[in-house]
This record gives C-alpha cells, structure tokens and sequence, in this order.
C-alpha cells in the first residue's frame, strides 16, 4: 500500500494547512471586526467555533462517500477510510459543541443581566438540540460497528448505517433548526455562507480558517487510516 | 535530517528567551514593546500558536513514524 502514492502520502496540503491555521491566528486575532451588540470581540470564535462544524460536515460527507464506494466494490479500504473519517468528524462536532457552550455562556446568558436568557431556555436551542441528535447517531455508528464480529458483515451493515447517519444530518442540523425560531444565527439560509450575514473583512480569514481546520481533520484522518491499513495488512499475512 | 531538526529545536528555545528578556525587560525594547500594546492581545496570539505549533509538530511526528513503520512492512 505505501507505494501507492495516493495523496495520503504527499505534504504540500499538509504544510497548506499549517500555513493557514497560522494565518487563521493570527488574522483571526488582529484584523478589524464589525462592532456588534454583546458579541463585541467574541465574533473572532466564528474562525474557530464554526469551522468546528464546517469541519465535520466535510469529513462526514467524505465518510458517507466511502461507504458507497465500500458497497459498490466491497474493497475493506474504503470500509476503513469510511470509519476514520466518521470518528474524526465526531471529534470536530464535539469540539464545535463545546467552543460553542463556551461562546453562548457569555454571549447568550449572563446572570447578572436580567434581559438575557436564563440557562434552562438556552438548553431547548434547536440548533443545540439538533446538533447532539446528529452526533449521537454518529455514536450509535460506532457501537454498531465494534458489535459485530465478522469483518465482512461489520463492514457492510455499518457502510449502510452511515448513509442513514449522514441522511439524518440533513433534517437534525440543517433543516428543523431552521424552522424553529432560534438565538443561534444562521436562520435564513446557510449560516456563514450568505452575503447577508457575514461581513466582508471576515471572509477573508473565515474561508481560509474553514480550509486549515478541515485539512488539519483530514490530516489526522489519514494518519489514522495509514495506522489501520498497516494493522490490516499484518493480520492477513 | 536530524541537524535541521536540532537547529529547529534551538530556534525554538532561543525564540523562548527572547520572550522570557521581554518579559524581565523595562518594555523599552522595541519586541516587548510590541507584546505589550493593544491590551497585549500579542501574547495571547503567542499562546495560542504554541499550542498550535506544538500540536502540528506532535503531528508531523506521528507521520514520520507512519512513514517508517510502511517502509519496514511493504
């Protein structure tokens, strides 16, 4: 495997990756932000906080597409790129979870004001609601894995579950958070995406910040897939 | 291979004293000066980039690792 010299095994993207996190660093600390009620200077975690998300929806979305690829050629290479990229993924969407209860704790609530939220109305956020039910089926992807003890039958059952996993992304982070009134921005249309939403000196480290994050998941994804290849390999001879 | 890294890692450790003298110094020096302005949101950026660096190079690491263990067992 390792004379196949897929991108796995070359560097420039990697060494792109640390250029730009540092870049997202020192940017994302530094250069001007719009002036904003409450957020104030915690606008900078949008380079961190939802980069987290933009992250593992990227990895997710590579994960499901090498569980069809498992399911048309049945090639255990692709059952274990799909699994990796699935748990890294998971790692990016806890990592959002927890940067965001930080956020939100200074931002949505404060008890020393009354006008804010109290924390108990925080906690039925649709969007935090949604995104727990989304990572939760990704968990019960892994458990179902690790419960069955035949490779073959491990390997296509779960291939199936994470096309069910990533469809159900759909409805739980994308769709019903939408629909229901919300603290959390982002209600019309793409969060970050939208012209509307975002202002323009932002952009300029936010979309490099959503590159660096996701290549660093990737990069770790394929450390791990190497490491699982190896494994592999010495248990078949 | 293993000069660049030990040249690397003294790099490191000398940027570190620099930071340590800024730190120590009367802040007349024009570096501590620098970590010292705009409500020394520099040495927070420091920080941050340790932690971040640190981290790509446990990484790069764990790759040269991989590397060898897939030269071993082709």
């Amino acid at each position: 495997m390792a004379n196949e010299k897929n991108y796995m095994y070359k560097s420039w993207w990697k060494i792109l990756s640390v250029i730009l996190l540092v870049y997202t660093v020192i940017a994302g600390l530094l250069f001007k932000i719009p002036q904003l009620p409450a957020l104030e200077e915690t606008i900078r975690n949008l380079y961190f906080h939802v980069c987290m998300w933009f992250a593992m929806m990227i990895l997710f979305t590579i994960s499901v597409v090498n569980a069809i690829r498992y399911l048309r050629t049945l090639n255990h290479k692709y059952d274990i790129y799909s699994r990796q990229f699935a748990v890294v993924g998971i790692v990016f969407g806890l990592l959002g979870y927890a940067t965001g209860a930080i956020w939100m704790s200074y931002t949505w609530a404060d008890p020393n004001n009354p006008a804010f939220e109290s924390f108990g109305a925080l906690a039925r956020e649709p969007k935090l609601i949604g995104a727990a039910i989304a990572l939760l089926i990704y968990a019960a992807y892994l458990v179902l894995r690790d419960s069955i003890a035949d490779m073959d039958k491990r390997a296509r059952i779960s291939a199936v579950y994470n096309i069910f996993a990533f469809a159900m992304l759909f409805p739980s982070i994308w769709i019903v958070p939408r629909l229901l009134p919300s603290l959390h921005p982002g209600q019309e249309g793409n969060p970050a995406m939208n012209y509307k939403d975002i202002d323009a000196g932002m952009r300029i480290v936010f979309y490099p910040a959503v590159i660096g994050w996701t290549l660093l998941g990737v990069w770790i994804t394929t450390l791990k897939i190497r490491l699982n290849l190896l494994k592999e390999k010495k248990m078949m001879g | 291979m293993q000069k660049i890294r030990n040249l690397i890692s003294l790099f490191i450790l000398l940027l570190t004293t620099i930071i340590v003298q800024a730190q120590e110094g009367t802040a007349k020096t024009g570096f501590g000066e620098t970590m010292r302005s705009s409500g020394r949101i520099y040495v927070v950026i420091a920080v941050i980039l340790t932690i971040l660096i640190g981290l790509i190079l446990y990484l790069v690491r764990l790759d040269k690792k991989m590397s060898k263990m897939e030269k071993e067992n082709p």
